[in-house]
């Protein structure tokens, strides 16, 4: 359980970093730690207490096994992560470019 | 043959396949020598041109070819059910399935048609056309995907390319803006995988319809709920309804026009409302659930309200337009709310009818901008005369968003509002009509500014757009003018009727897939 509740104190942390933070890289890495929180939740969902890979061997047939599929999918969610990631990264790099500054509250030209 | 994939795989492949074809070709400038790998002959100036649209175009057909088929299933890879319980990733195209893809695919295709000169000014066309059909595929993905954690790749895709299509003049204000957009639209994503997480380890498999039939067994309980919400937040986000909307005004007028059709036209509706109300009510089974339609038709007066005042006041031709979006959004989401058959119809024909003018007027914005290098409604006046194409075009989509009888929009909106009074929503009812006045104010403010009154001392000279752009508004405004045959009854039951009949069905999806 305690596990759970700090992967969602993970979450709030990365929404915090989104919502309060200024410049635009402390932004990107609390998208990331929300990401991750995430990620962690979806493995904790699939784990088995004592539960082992699930690979079917001789003499494990009748192992308790954590569930394969979330895990799969956070394999699947990381590489998205890292393609949002990387888009993001980059533009913010060109944003530097432009404007000279990482501080959004400088970075203002449309209007609201 | 099974043509469900194709929606899916052409539009990838294409994608690939265009970066790597002139890759190769710069080999040969470079060294000289033929590439081996080269099969489709000389790569020309025009070729991204031809391909993107030709695969456009392949799409429109195909999603022609499969209205009224029914519903069919698709599994991925062969994998048949085992015991009755699904393993592999389903594709499913039902009627909601097929009037998405008429509006993605349609609209896709006139968008590209437009892109051919209007994206000329711009350095890398072969780019922007992977990034267009990227997009595509990954919005016919989510309307096909018949498995929650397919949907939200497809949707992550559709929502990456986008990102990038926002930034793609990487000017000052579209990186701006595309920073802005991608936030909040990770932040969504952040949600909506919550929200799968959560709905995975109450129900133990991601298929929707097994889902639906789990959640069907045990009733809806405080778990369902809470992922409802998440998803109205996460969905809520992607489709820009009120609270959560500050990202729209600045992404869509910041992309170049053919995409900012495409966003404001398609992408909000088939990545947020579509998968929203796919999974509220198919999915999760709430489609009877007091507190969660209740929540749907604030947040839809909100926005409906919000959006319509905040549009009243703008210079900016493109950021009035977003504006716009948001309102007619709020008039989607809140007849989906209604809860009732017909509400359901009028929310699914304005999201049809709004899909075809918004697009349009967002090609006219791009055609003046195209023509005169300007978006702001102050300094235009009398374009018209010049430019009587996009004139003529955008006065019949204004007048068909803004609910001018015999025009697509007013019966839409008429659904909408007699589905309101039905449901004995009679405020409700009374703020959708207002609504309705104010936005015929705004866009009588628009073609009094940009196409009447006297032709500015600037725009003297100014010419119409070429043929392609001037073609892909013309169809669209026929569409326009002509959608409200979609009404009559032979036609009604071939499009719309089986579309709401999905919705109408709820938590039935299940055993319909499933074969129970």
């Amino acid at each position: 359980m305690i596990y759970y509740l700090l992967s969602m104190l993970l979450f709030l942390i990365g929404l915090y970093g989104v919502l309060v933070k200024r410049n635009l890289i402390k932004i990107i890495i609390g998208l990331v730690l929300m990401e991750y929180a995430t990620f962690l939740f979806l493995a904790l969902v699939g784990y088995k207490k004592g539960g082992t890979a699930p690979i079917i061997t001789k003499g494990f047939e009748k192992a308790v096994f954590v569930d394969p599929l979330p895990q799969a999918l956070v394999l699947t969610a990381i590489v998205i992560g890292l393609a949002t990631t990387a888009l993001l990264v980059s533009i913010a790099v060109r944003i530097y470019q432009r404007y000279g500054t990482f501080d959004i509250r400088e970075i203002r030209r449309l209007k609201g | 043959m099974n043509l469900i994939p194709l929606f899916i795989a052409l539009p990838l492949g294409a994608a690939f396949l265009l970066p790597i074809l002139r890759y190769r070709n710069f080999d040969k400038q470079k060294t000289g020598q033929a590439n081996p790998a080269v099969i489709l002959g000389k790569w020309s100036k025009r070729t991204p041109d031809i391909v993107a649209n030709l695969i456009n175009l392949t799409l429109l057909v195909l999603s022609l070819m499969v209205i009224n088929r029914g519903m069919l299933v698709y599994k991925m890879g062969g994998w048949e059910p085992f015991k009755g319980i699904p393993i592999g990733i389903y594709l499913v195209l039902d009627g909601l399935s097929v009037l998405m893809l008429l509006i993605i695919n349609s609209i896709g295709f006139l968008a590209a048609l437009y892109s051919v000169n209007y994206m000329e000014k711009y350095t890398d066309k072969t780019r922007y056309y992977t990034l267009f059909l990227l997009l595509i595929a990954g919005m016919n993905g989510v309307v096909l995907s018949g498995d929650m954690f397919n949907l939200f790749v497809f949707l992550e895709v559709a929502a990456i390319a986008s990102y990038a299509l926002v930034a793609f003049g990487t000017e000052a204000e579209e990186l701006e803006a595309a920073f802005k957009y991608q936030v909040m639209g990770t932040v969504a994503s952040g949600f909506i995988l919550l929200g799968i997480a959560l709905l995975y380890s109450f129900s133990g498999t991601l298929n929707m319809a097994d889902i639906a039939r789990i959640i069907n067994q045990q009733g809806i309980q405080g778990t369902v709920l809470f992922v409802g919400a998440l998803f109205i937040m996460g969905f809520g986000l992607k489709a820009a309804i009120m609270p959560f909307h500050a990202w729209l005004p600045d992404a869509h007028p910041s992309a170049p026009a053919p995409v900012s059709a495409m966003l404001s036209g398609v992408l909000i509706k088939a990545i947020g409302v579509y998968a929203l109300v796919r999974i509220l009510f198919n999915v999760l089974g709430l489609g009877e659930t007091k507190s969660i339609l209740y929540i749907l038709m604030v947040l839809g007066i909100i926005s409906m309200v919000a959006g319509a005042l905040l549009a009243l006041g703008q210079r900016d031709f493109k950021r009035l337009l977003a504006y716009s979006s948001i309102s007619q959004i709020g008039y989607i989401v809140f007849a989906f709310g209604l809860g009732t058959p017909l509400g359901f119809l009028g929310g699914l024909f304005h999201l049809l009818n709004h899909a075809t003018f918004k697009s349009l007027l967002f090609l006219n914005s791009g055609a003046i901008v195209y023509a005169t290098e300007n978006r702001d409604l102050e300094k235009m006046g009398g374009l018209l005369e010049r430019m009587p194409v996009t004139g003529t075009t955008a006065t019949i989509a204004s007048m068909s968003i803004a609910g001018v009888p015999p025009l697509s929009g007013f019966w839409s909106k008429l659904i909408i509002i007699m589905a309101a009074i039905q449901a004995e929503q009679f405020i409700f009812a009374l703020i959708a009509v207002l609504i309705s006045i104010i936005t015929l104010a705004y866009y009588l403010k628009v073609q009094r500014l940009a196409f009447f009154g006297k032709l500015g001392q600037a725009w003297k000279k100014t010419k119409e757009v070429p043929g392609l752009m001037c073609a892909s508004m013309i169809i669209l405004s026929l569409l326009c003018l002509g959608l409200g045959i979609l009404l009559l009854p032979g036609i009604k039951s071939m499009i719309l009727d089986p579309a709401v009949e999905v919705l109408k069905n709820g938590a039935q999806y299940a055993n319909l897939i499933l074969g129970e």
